[in-house]
């Protein structure tokens, strides 16, 4: 099989605090293909974002890569800094934030906007890439796009200017993008073609997505693969068709549980009792055993368990059911 | 666009409405310019012939109508003390303020937008600590001291540059300036030192405060992300979108620095108009008095103005929000 575009490896995120040292992303590990969309799904806080920004190289300071690796495209770039971070940034790696109202410098035209950030990546001329600022919105579907590279932000909706954010991060024709809840600002009406638009252009163009979201439907709906994460570590890894119907790892279980989409006709969502633990204040063995209903003694203690070989990090994941019961 | 310029002009006006009619009270409240102008040696007849030379036996609104008519056509009057147009004095003096006031004007905005980009790109650098608590005295000390300060170490102690007046001046059509001449210029350094100081530590602040607030945009961080260089990220994105902020207060900081000339002006025996107006005071020379008032009103409310217009090339959203509705 390709190598794939991105491997994390191990990676961990610290932030030093007066409590001691946090670690909002510990220990995980996942690849993504060339055109793959991996979805990332957790709680607020469970260090989504902070994965993502670690990949692009925009965790802001205190907060550093404080061990593990990050491979893109067969180089290692963890350890790159400065100027040579910044090269890849908008050329291999695109990233799209969540607000289009605010990711969008409200002064400039959004053609140049366009022209400048091929310009920085790209060798060619203020003529040529005028054309392709036009030809890309014309892409991402904003009618009108010849006239409309002479609009201001402020001058679109919000779905549209989702739109042209999207049109800026792939400008560079970047091999991976990541897409930090693209969707979650905008009206419930335009989410779909959002998220529609995103999975077109990566398929045509072979770019492997990180899509962080909250919104299981969207996780159905485009991904290949889904990552959830816990308290800043991977609790299951696997095909969407895998997690979303046939999770192992209670806490997935759970949170498949307390969405819509997979509770249909049930009266009630389910919850899952308590929260997800405060970073300085993570329990011993598997960060999730206070709220188990299977936890034994194995899970309160060190070490947690990790994802493995298509595995859920649980000592006693949901499929060894008929086993567990009979032992 | 023509209309919101059009109704901003007719608020000037008003404002300027208001001024002339406190610059015109002051000749009825302040002092009776009657005794002022006549000496001791008057008769009953000369009061009542110069009163109706004057018109200052007219109502109150013949004569703030007077006053405003002859006020646009540039007349207001003769001065009490020097018995010549105040205008001719006003024209006289005039160059001596805006040239003092260009300079320190051009130093501050420079130096201000200067530093306060650095401090706030280098916000954890030794030199943006030093520099914000260097201003804390900029902003603290008042300007009558800066300029005593700065007199002491460089007119008195080091003797390079000149303590008071503006040095040599040459005539071009009708401008007397002392930009070119070297003791003219020589003797601008202290002054306009001393006037822009405060100008420029405010702008400085508050240039580092509201970049430092732009740069934790999230367009900045979508800039970042898309590779842009440091350069433009700094100053194509976060420089614009700072200067739209900072754009109005350094119009009235302009203001403000031709209005607190009279401190410096003062400190330095500078010949301008604040000088002029400080004089005026102790001889309660009226005419001299509303003039400066009229002039100084007029300056502030045309750079007030001109900001306003400023911001219409600045900020595409106000030009949608005010020409869009009509
Ligand atoms: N400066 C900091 N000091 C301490 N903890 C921090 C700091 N910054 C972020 N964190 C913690 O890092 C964790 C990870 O945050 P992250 O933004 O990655 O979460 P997320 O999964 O993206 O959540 P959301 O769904 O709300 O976007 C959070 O629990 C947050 O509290
Ligand atoms: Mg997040």
């Amino acid at each position: 099989m390709a190598e794939p575009v991105l491997s994390i490896r191990d990676l961990s995120v610290e932030i030093p605090t007066r409590h001691g040292i946090v670690k909002p992303v510990d220990g995980v590990s996942y690849d993504i293909r060339a055109g793959e969309i991996l979805g990332v799904v957790g709680e607020s806080g469970a260090g989504k974002s902070m994965a993502g920004n670690a990949v692009i190289g925009l965790l802001s300071p205190p907060a550093h890569i404080a061990s593990g690796e990050i491979w893109l495209n067969g180089k290692r770039i963890d350890q790159l800094r400065g100027e040579a971070m910044r090269r890849l940034r908008g050329k291999e790696i695109g990233m799209v934030f969540q607000d289009p109202l605010t990711s969008l410098n409200p002064l400039l035209r959004i053609g140049d906007q366009l022209v400048e950030t091929m310009r920085t990546h790209l060798k060619i001329s203020e003529k040529e890439a005028e054309k392709r600022a036009v030809a890309a919105l014309e892409e991402v579907g904003i009618p009108g796009a010849a006239s409309r590279v002479n609009s201001y932000p402020h001058e679109f909706s919000g779905g549209m200017r989702q739109r042209v954010v999207i049109a800026l991060a792939l400008c560079a024709e970047p091999s991976l993008v990541i897409a930090d809840e693209p969707t979650t600002a905008l009206d419930v009406s335009v989410q779909a073609q959002i998220i529609a638009l995103l999975k077109r252009l990566c398929r045509e163009r072979g770019t492997a997505v990180m899509l962080i979201t909250h919104d299981m439907g969207v996780i159905a709906e485009a991904t290949d693969r889904v990552a959830v994460m816990y308290a800043g570590r991977l609790a299951e890894l696997g095909a969407v068709e895998q997690v979303l119907t046939r999770p192992q790892h209670p806490y997935t279980h759970g949170l498949m549980a307390s969405t819509p989409l997979a509770s249909e006709g049930k009266a009630r969502l389910h919850q899952i009792p308590g929260a997800m633990p405060r970073l300085d204040a993570v329990p011993d063995g598997c960060a999730f055993n206070p709220r188990c209903p299977r936890a034994t003694e194995v899970c309160r203690t060190p070490p947690p368990p990790r994802v493995k070989d298509g595995m859920a990090a649980c000592w006693h994941p949901l499929v060894e059911d008929v086993e567990e019961k009979v032992s | 666009m023509l209309a919101f310029i059009i109704r901003r002009v007719g608020q000037s006006l008003l404002v300027l409405l208001i001024v002339g009619l406190v610059a015109f009270s002051m000749f009825n409240f302040v002092g009776d310019p009657i005794d002022n102008m006549l000496g001791q040696e008057r008769t009953a007849e000369d009061i009542a012939r110069l009163r109706e030379q004057l018109g200052l036996d007219r109502s109150f609104f013949v004569q703030y109508f007077r006053f405003l008519q002859e006020a646009l056509q540039g007349n207001f009057g003769v001065s009490y003390r020097q018995g010549r147009p105040v205008t001719d004095i006003l024209l006289e003096r005039a160059p001596a303020t805006l040239e003092l006031a260009a300079v320190s004007g051009v130093l501050a905005i420079l130096f201000g937008i200067a530093l306060g980009v650095f401090t706030a790109i280098r916000r954890d650098g030794i030199w943006a600590h030093a520099i914000m608590s260097a201003s804390l005295i900029g902003v603290s000390l008042p300007t009558f001291l800066i300029g005593i300060l700065l007199i002491y170490v460089f007119s008195v102690e080091l003797g390079w540059l000149p303590s008071f007046g503006r040095g040599d001046v040459v005539t071009v059509g009708g401008w007397k300036t002392g930009f070119l001449t070297e003791s003219g210029l020589k003797a601008l350094i202290l002054p306009s030192i001393t006037l822009g100081l405060y100008q420029m530590t405010l702008i400085m602040r508050l240039v580092r405060s509201e970049m430092l607030e732009v740069l934790r945009q999230d367009y900045i961080r979508f800039a970042r992300a898309r590779g842009l260089r440091d350069r433009a990220v700094n100053f194509r994105h976060a420089l614009k979108n700072t200067m739209v902020p900072v754009i109005t207060v350094i119009g009235l900081q302009l203001g403000a620095i031709i209005a607190f000339a009279i401190i410096t002006e003062t400190v330095f025996q500078w010949p301008g108009v604040g000088l002029l107006f400080i004089n005026a005071i102790q001889f309660v020379d009226i005419p001299v008095m509303a003039a400066y008032l009229m002039l100084i009103s007029v300056m502030f409310v045309g750079i007030n103005l001109a900001v306003d217009i400023l911001y219409f090339f600045i900020d595409p959203r106000l030009r949608a929000d005010r020409t869009g509705g009509h």
